[in-house]
């Protein structure tokens, strides 16, 4: 494997990162949202996004990402692979922290909420200045493990020829015969950035349960 | 001592015919309660006979289904912006303290007034330092509330309350989750701002504070009003056989 060989694959880990990275910020946003929804109190929309959370949980991503991809054309979108690849991840992601996120607003003491409402703070200022930065703390562990997944996950936009590192991994591979070789390399770069995101959720989560004793 | 100047006649709190259930479990029954300008009433009775859920009515963390009641002359009803304007005269107390984990002592006491009553940061902050030093805490205004005791946390949790300039304050238990010897100085703190003029309702097994403090002393049981009555006559001369029962259990202490 020669140096532009490896850069190609370099090349295949910034689209792994830069797709994470999008999945995981637009997921987040509408994660928010979905959690907010699910944990309001108002009936429909609790009800709306729990069926929108069973249905991605119980999906395979890769299926998500064909309906994405084959569905938006079937009805007439053609996106670029990349587009249509970003749009599943969020919505992958925004389901799963979803869930993550209401349960954690939900494991904030409800004593909280009421203090707040004593004390005449809106809702607004209830989840922002109040339950959020607790939710979003002890969620913090569970969280850092979804994006370790969702990285890991990247590798299934290669089925729609998206050419991230997995599928650059592929496509050396098949160039040089040396496929032990470029995908020890490949694992080696998945590992170095899911490795220490691991490390930290873990250490995350001793802190979190040692602060709860 | 009790200065009956400070009670004027025009009434604070009024509930009329208050009924609540929970489910079909009725928990309040037909309550009628008039609480006057600078009164203190304690509220006592057995455990799950009401206490809580009354006084948790008064600033609506807890709907009613039939009755009324009227807060500073303006009527609760289902109304987000009446609720938050009841609620910003109205402050509470509760067992757990609950107070703001994520925040410091001091940002816990300017979060509400800056949120909710739009004061500027430099005042809200100097009317926190003035109410933390009258409950004695101000050196700790910067730590948080893990840090403290419990008694230091109640005493924030009484300035925080105090911070949005309520005309009530409520109580739950205040005490009841303090080691016995941190019960007093947060006892303390309540007749010092007894003293001042506070309206109050006290839900609290402190008989001593009831007699220190309390205009009237209320008796539920089963969600009703059983007694109501002056702290000496409510000692020495308990009508009902339910307030004899129960002023039996928990006075034979001394
Ligand atoms: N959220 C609730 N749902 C159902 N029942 C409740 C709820 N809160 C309190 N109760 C019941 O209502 C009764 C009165 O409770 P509470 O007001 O807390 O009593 P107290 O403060 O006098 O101990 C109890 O029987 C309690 O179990
Ligand atoms: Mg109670």
């Amino acid at each position: 494997m020669n140096g532009s060989e490896f850069l190609f694959l370099l090349t295949g880990l910034k689209w792994t990162v830069f797709l994470s990275a999008i999945g995981f910020v637009c997921g987040s946003v509408s994660g928010l949202g979905i959690a907010l929804a699910r944990t309001s109190g108002i009936r429909p929309l609790e009800q709306a996004t729990a069926g929108y959370i069973a249905l991605f949980q119980g999906t395979p991503l890769l299926m998500q990402l064909f309906v994405v991809y084959y569905g938006l054309a079937l009805v007439g979108l053609k996106l670029d692979a990349w587009l249509s690849v970003a749009i599943g991840f969020t919505l992958h992601a925004s389901a799963f922290l979803g869930e993550i996120w209401r349960g954690s607003i939900e494991a904030v003491p409800k004593g909280q909420t009421e203090a707040a409402k004593a004390l005449s703070l809106g809702y607004v200022s209830r989840m922002r200045d109040v339950i959020l930065p607790q939710a979003i703390k002890i969620s913090l562990p569970a969280t850092i493990g979804f994006l370790v997944q969702l990285i890991k996950g990247t590798s299934l936009a290669a089925i729609v020829g998206f050419t991230e590192l997995a599928r650059a991994g592929t496509i050396i591979s098949n160039q040089t015969f040396k496929p032990l070789l470029v995908f020890g390399v490949v694992g080696a770069l998945y590992f170095l950035i899911c490795w220490p995101l691991s490390l930290y959720g873990g250490r995350l989560e001793r802190r979190l349960a040692a602060a709860s004793r | 001592m009790t200065d009956q100047a400070t009670t004027s006649s025009a009434p604070m709190i009024t509930m009329q015919g208050v009924n609540k259930w929970f489910g079909s479990f009725q928990v309040l029954t037909d309550i009628n309660l008039s609480v006057r300008t600078g009164e203190k009433i304690v509220l006592c009775g057995p455990s799950g006979s009401g206490k809580s859920t009354l006084i948790r009515c008064i600033n609506h963390l807890e709907p009613y289904q039939q009755g009324q009641i009227v807060v500073g002359g303006t009527r609760l009803i289902e109304n987000a912006g009446i609720i938050d304007a009841i609620r910003r005269e109205v402050g509470m107390v509760f067992q757990q303290f609950n107070l703001f984990p994520h925040l410091t002592v001091l940002e816990n006491c300017v979060l509400a007034p800056m949120r909710s009553r739009g004061i500027a940061r430099a005042e809200a902050e100097a009317t926190a330092r003035r109410l933390l030093d009258r409950v004695k805490i101000l050196n700790q205004a910067d730590k948080f509330p893990a840090q403290l005791s419990g008694g230091q946390q109640q005493r924030v949790a009484i300035a925080r309350a105090l911070c949005m300039e309520p005309k009530v304050m409520l109580f739950d238990e205040p005490t009841s989750a303090l080691d016995p010897e941190m019960v007093k100085e947060v006892l303390d703190t309540m007749v010092g701002l007894a003293e001042d003029g506070m309206t109050m309702i006290c839900v609290t097994h402190e008989m001593g504070f009831a007699r220190q403090v309390a205009d009237r002393v209320i008796f539920m049981a089963s969600g009703a009003i059983v007694e109501e009555a002056a702290p000496q006559a409510f000692f020495s001369n308990p009508r009902h056989e339910r307030t004899r029962k129960f002023l039996g259990e928990i006075l034979p202490r001394h």
